[in-house]
């Protein structure tokens, strides 16, 4: 165990060192000048050499890297170009907004698309189910950029019900926080929705017509208890499995929905440091990112071993 | 069964009455003003972003500022300043009794200790403003002196804006290059709060010096970069004052009846920067580029001749800016209002092209700022240049890169504006002179060069108007290494019972006694 452990330890610590020099000259391959952008377009030659002095961008890359590498492994991520506000408290920051975002927005979706998927599942081919179906593909053929625009000249221009922007922390306001989040969390979910409906539907209309459900049916059980007591349960394995893949794509969608309803999370940290060229903010926050998916697979991996012997002892499952 | 599902219904129901019913509207003693864009550091001697300069007017005040009609007022001097010794001395008086908003004193040491720090910070984005000040003297508690290497005219222009803000040095003491953080001046409201890309929140000062001009208790600042977003957050109520509002929405929102709409033309202007000379960089030596556009002035001249500054504004604009065909706007007092500006004369260009051997036309890249409001310009441009001959290739540009490229001489022609400065100097001197620090298309002139230097040292204004007449004939006429094409008008909406706003052609915000009715 303890060699497995180490090994996949080392592929980590591989993988991120890999990760932190691809996003390092990643960065530093967008074009434009970063000096330029943080002296201005009146920034004079000797200016614009103080900045990438005081900033170390006219060292080489390598150094540059090395520089870099060893505060990161400390911890230091340095601090934006743009605030002076220290990396890691930004990302800390961000964070839980959008995770909070992505929550709000599974939950809308889970919510929408189980009902809907049994539903029409359960009265196939009739003009409810084309409803739902006909629901589930604007769901996914409507962009979210359009769809919230308008969400808000609706609910927020027109009828006044839902502030139209921004964001007030939960321990502050929590029904503050609710009513900005409504929004921006359907939108986010308006695709999910979509897609887990559809997954809900195909995956309910399999089981409806399996032999025990027959047998159930049959047996003169009650029509609910058929469906959400017998075939349900079973239904629903496909659909998380669909519903983990498909977790990580909300946090790219957060990006889109971010920029309309104004909220000040990661997906917006991203773009605007990209665009002000803040190399230190947009390697710190990409550096993140890759290094928690990176722990995530880690912890997986010993999951699974914990669960199945054969992979710690083989390394993988079909070796043998 | 049913009666629970009836419970879950009614809970339902209720959540989303309770989620629905709260106040859409801001509070009236704080103030949401909407802006486009992030500042970058709330520090006067660090900060270079324009919108940055819209947060400082509310919390950094300086010694001089501007009216709605561009003459320089004292602000935190007590009068305008004493020129002496030929123009190489200048003795500024300051208002008694100011303090900054952590109440220490804005005396003539602090006045000094700030404007030293603009002028030896490293890093300040002030220094190059302040080049011809080589020394800085406390008089008395309430007057200082500036010594100069030579007559600078365009200097208390300059103290009217960033390099002009005298920041506390206790603060300063206190956080070093930090400042930024919890910057301390002396203004209306101080600084409580930034959230990055989400807002910046000021509060009442309890120090200022005039009180009842700040009407609200608190301001927040909340950044929203798209326009759509924006405009649909006034119309909602999220936020009371939205800065730069699109020419054609602000024609949607006067005929909507619920808004003020304020517009006025801006200092700067918008042109197409033509490379002549900059073959490898902007610091390098120039170079023969070799194109027809950049060697010959008949192929510039029908370029300009083939388009119409009055349609361009119509069509991209629906009429909202203001055309030009010089560096300096119509709002300037140094603007020459005898000056006609060329009319399209497609004929004409056609000879001039066939004059320089281009009977079948000329083709030319033009890039462009990758925004829709620049690319619909870019287009404007092309449809009207193809009737002379020519044939241009529009490339979109993320703004950055396009700077770089710029620098680096990598471009035939460039859609770039500038957002202008209150001394006409600001906007010409350092684009047209010999090695000027923005001139990317490298061309020289020693008498364009003498005129401009000539504009900076003497004070009469008539006088300076005459050579920068002079100067931009020069370039205009003959050179066209930049073809003026509009100035930008800044367009502000608000409800209309906020009263008190008057809009300044440097484009800022200001909502000291603007209060609501």
């Amino acid at each position: 165990m303890l060699d497995f452990l180490v090994r996949r330890v080392a592929i980590s610590v591989v993988t991120l060192l890999v990760i932190s020099l691809i996003v390092f000259t990643g960065v530093r391959m967008i074009p434009g000048d970063p000096a330029r952008v943080m002296g201005g377009t009146d920034a004079d030659a000797a200016g614009l050499a103080e900045i990438r002095q005081k900033y170390g961008l006219d060292a080489p890359i390598p150094v540059q890297y090395l520089r870099w590498l060893g505060l990161a492994l400390r911890g230091d991520l340095g601090e934006s170009i743009r605030t002076r506000e220290s990396v890691v408290w930004t990302v800390a920051r961000k964070l839980p907004i959008t995770m909070e975002l992505a929550g709000l927005s599974l939950l809308i979706a889970l919510t929408i698309a189980i009902p809907a998927g049994v539903f029409s599942a359960v009265r196939r081919n009739t003009v409810w189910d084309f409803l739902v179906n006909a629901a589930s593909l604007c769901g996914l053929s409507v962009p979210s950029f359009w769809l919230g625009l308008m969400l808000i000249l609706l609910l927020s221009v027109r009828l006044h019900w839902l502030p139209a922007s921004g964001f007030v922390p939960p321990w502050e306001d929590v029904l503050g926080n609710l009513r900005r989040m409504l929004m921006p969390a359907f939108v986010l979910g308006a695709g999910l929705a979509a897609v887990l409906m559809r997954q809900t539907r195909n995956s309910m209309i399999e089981i409806l017509s399996a032999d025990y459900i027959r047998t159930a049916w049959s047996k003169g059980l009650a029509g609910r208890a058929v469906i959400f007591r017998h075939a349900f349960r079973n239904g629903l394995i496909p659909v998380v499995t669909i519903l983990g893949l498909q977790t990580g794509a909300l946090m790219g969608g957060a990006v889109v929905t971010e920029q309309i309803f104004v909220v000040p999370g990661f997906g917006r940290l991203i773009v605007e440091s990209v665009f002000t060229r803040d190399y230190p903010l947009v390697q710190g926050v990409v550096l993140i990112t890759a290094s928690t998916y990176v722990l995530v697979n880690l912890l997986v991996d010993l999951s699974y071993s914990l669960l199945n012997p054969r992979i710690r002892i083989g390394g993988g499952t079909g070796g043998g | 069964m049913r009666r629970t599902y009836r419970g879950t219904w009614a809970l339902l129901g209720l959540a989303i009455l309770a989620l629905t019913a709260g106040p859409a509207l801001a509070q009236k003693k704080t103030l949401v003003v909407a802006l486009n864009q992030d500042p970058d550091l709330l520090d006067p001697t660090l900060a270079r972003t324009y919108v940055g300069r819209i947060i400082f007017a509310h919390m950094c005040e300086k010694l001089f500022d501007i009216d709605e009609h561009l003459r320089i007022f004292p602000q935190l001097a007590a009068s305008m300043p004493t020129i002496s010794d030929g123009g190489k001395t200048v003795t500024i008086k300051l208002r008694g009794g100011v303090k900054f908003n952590d109440g220490t004193p804005m005396n003539a040491e602090a006045v000094k200790f700030s404007l030293d720090r603009h002028r030896e910070m490293k890093g300040s984005n002030r220094r190059s403003e302040l080049e011809p000040v080589t020394s800085i003297e406390v008089v008395d508690p309430l007057t200082i002196r500036l010594r100069l290497k030579s007559p600078f005219s365009p200097l208390v222009a300059t103290l009217a804006d960033r390099s002009g803000m005298p920041v506390s040095p206790a603060a300063v003491n206190k956080l070093g290059d930090k400042f930024a953080t919890a910057p301390v001046c002396v203004g209306p409201w101080s600084f409580v709060e930034r959230v990055p890309q989400d807002r910046i929140v000021l509060e009442k000062s309890t120090h200022y010096f005039d009180p009842g001009q700040a009407h609200f208790d608190r301001l927040v600042f909340r950044i929203i970069p798209d326009d759509n977003v924006r405009l649909a957050n006034l119309r909602s109520g999220d936020i009371d004052v939205m800065h730069l509002v699109a020419p054609t929405d602000s024609l949607n929102l006067k005929k909507e009846g619920r808004f003020e709409v304020a517009s006025v033309t801006g200092l700067g202007y918008t042109g197409i920067t033509i490379n002549q000379r900059n073959k490898t960089g902007k610091t390098q030596p120039p170079g023969d580029l070799g194109t027809p556009l950049a060697n010959d002035p008949r192929v510039r001249e029908a370029f300009d001749l083939s388009l119409d500054r009055e349609a361009i504004n119509q069509v991209a604009w629906d009429g909202q800016y203001t055309p030009g065909c010089t560096p300096i706007a119509p709002v300037s007092p140094f603007y020459d209002k005898s000056r006609k500006c060329p009319g399209r004369d497609v004929a004409k260009a056609k000879q001039l092209l066939a004059a320089a051997g281009l009977p079948n036309g000329y083709a030319f890249e033009l890039t462009i700022v990758n925004d829709p409001q620049q690319r619909r310009f870019g287009e404007v441009i092309q449809g009207m240049a193809r009737e002379a001959g020519f044939n241009i290739t529009l490339r979109p540009s993320e703004f950055a890169s396009a700077l770089t490229d710029d620098d680096n001489g990598k471009l035939q022609a460039f859609a770039i504006g500038w957002s202008g400065r209150v001394d006409p100097d600001g906007n010409i001197h350092q684009f047209q002179t010999c090695g000027g620090s923005l001139n990317t298309t490298l061309v020289c002139d020693e008498s364009i060069d003498a005129l401009l230097n000539r504009a900076r040292e003497i004070s009469d204004q008539a006088q300076r108007a005459k050579l920068y007449r002079e100067a931009i004939d020069k370039i205009t006429g003959g050179r066209r290494n930049v073809l003026y094409i509009y100035h930008l008008n800044y367009i502000l909406a608000f409800p209309k019972n906020l009263k008190g706003y008057h809009a300044v052609p440097d484009g800022l915000i200001r909502i000291k006694g603007v209060s609501w009715n």
